[in-house]
């Protein structure tokens, strides 16, 4: 993929977490903070489906964006052909692993497997 | 640290005295630079390559700098000045108001000897981004119009065409100082110089160039390498401005 490409994603998904970062702080805020990070109500979030969704989506958009933006980091601190392709795609497959495990525990909240 | 006792030389009365602390380094046999210091006469106008000559002619001839000019056109006398990247021909002793004054070879440049590095990969940089007007046809058949320009056209790219290729810029660039791999913001300038260009046609192959792992994205926009620019060049500027038409804001 192209570095213009990967960049564009990069920003994109910036954005879009700030976004939706911004609405599931304004949801704890409709009770109080405490109330709201209780274990009921935290599975009652999950249980919910489109708020699921969204936190699928929080969850993709920061590992996208912050995978790379380590990727990136690390491509800054040492160069080599070697180094640059293990970088790349040890990010890569971390990401998936962490996008992995994260959806398997908001799938399994969400069906009551927890 | 050397130090060299002062000679009285050929400088007018009203000269004052100032000490250069000159970075010391050959690759060949130092396992790192040291400090030698020169007690140097100046006045009002001496510049610091005028020092450095001075030095080399009155106390150690073997000081290595490269230089030709002196009027900071050919871009050959870029060192480390108290910290800052600078051009010796162009700076004024009298201007830093300081009694001992540091010179250093510039940063992110393999060093040759003493205050003199390599440009091989500054000018390879430079070359690759194609650093000419690309078109098919030319204006130097007969029955071609030379490529007419409004001023607006021409504004768009004048001020990245002063670049004299000293490297200022490039030493100035904390990015360049981790990634050696980093096209460096001389190239990303002059790169936009030439896509900014109405007479050029060559924009799709040099955005190609440059969208690389180590290439536009890498830049930080700290302007470094703004400030230093003995020119008056923005790269800082040129690098966001390219980046406008990576992004699709410009066309």
């Amino acid at each position: 993929m192209r570095e213009s490409t990967i960049m564009k994603i990069h920003y994109g998904t910036a954005l879009a977490a700030v976004a939706l970062v911004a609405v599931h702080i304004l949801m704890r805020l409709t009770m109080g903070y405490a109330e709201s990070l209780e274990y009921e109500n935290v599975l009652a979030n999950y249980k919910f489906v489109p708020y699921a969704i969204m936190l699928e989506l929080i969850l993709v958009l920061l590992a996208v964006h912050g995978f790379n933006g380590l990727r990136v980091i690390l491509l800054e601190l040492k160069q080599g052909r070697l180094y640059e392709k293990a970088v790349s795609y040890g990010c890569l497959v971390a990401m998936i692993g962490l996008i992995a495990y994260g959806s398997r525990t908001i799938i399994m909240t969400n069906m009551g497997m927890v | 640290m050397a130090q060299v006792s002062s000679i009285s030389n050929e400088q007018s009365p009203t000269a004052k005295s100032v000490t250069l602390k000159i970075s010391r380094y050959n690759p060949e046999h130092d396992e790192s630079s040291q400090f030698m210091e020169f007690p140097v006469k100046y006045d009002q106008l001496s510049t610091f390559l005028e020092a450095i000559l001075d030095v080399k002619k009155h106390f150690d001839h073997s000081v290595a700098v490269r230089y030709s000019c002196r009027q900071a056109t050919c871009g050959s006398c870029g060192m480390i000045i108290n910290g800052k990247p600078r051009l010796a021909c162009f700076t004024k002793i009298s201007e830093l108001d300081s009694n001992v004054i540091t010179v250093e070879p510039m940063n992110n440049f393999p060093v040759i000897r003493d205050l003199a590095v390599k440009f091989e990969k500054l000018f390879d940089t430079h070359q690759k981004i194609k650093p000419y007007l690309i078109r098919d046809d030319t204006e130097l058949v007969s029955d071609e119009k030379e490529f007419l320009q409004t001023p607006e056209e021409v504004e768009q790219y004048i001020q990245f065409a002063n670049c004299i290729k000293c490297g200022l810029c490039n030493s100035a660039c904390p990015t360049m100082a981790t990634d050696s791999s980093f096209v460096g913001p001389q190239a990303l300038a002059q790169a936009y110089r030439y896509v900014a260009d109405s007479r050029d046609k060559g924009k799709d192959s040099r955005l190609k160039i440059i969208d690389d792992s180590h290439g536009i994205w890498r830049c930080h926009f700290a302007g470094s390498c703004s400030q230093v620019c003995p020119k008056g060049v923005d790269p800082a500027m040129g690098i966001q401005l390219l980046r406008g038409y990576m992004l699709g804001f410009r066309s």
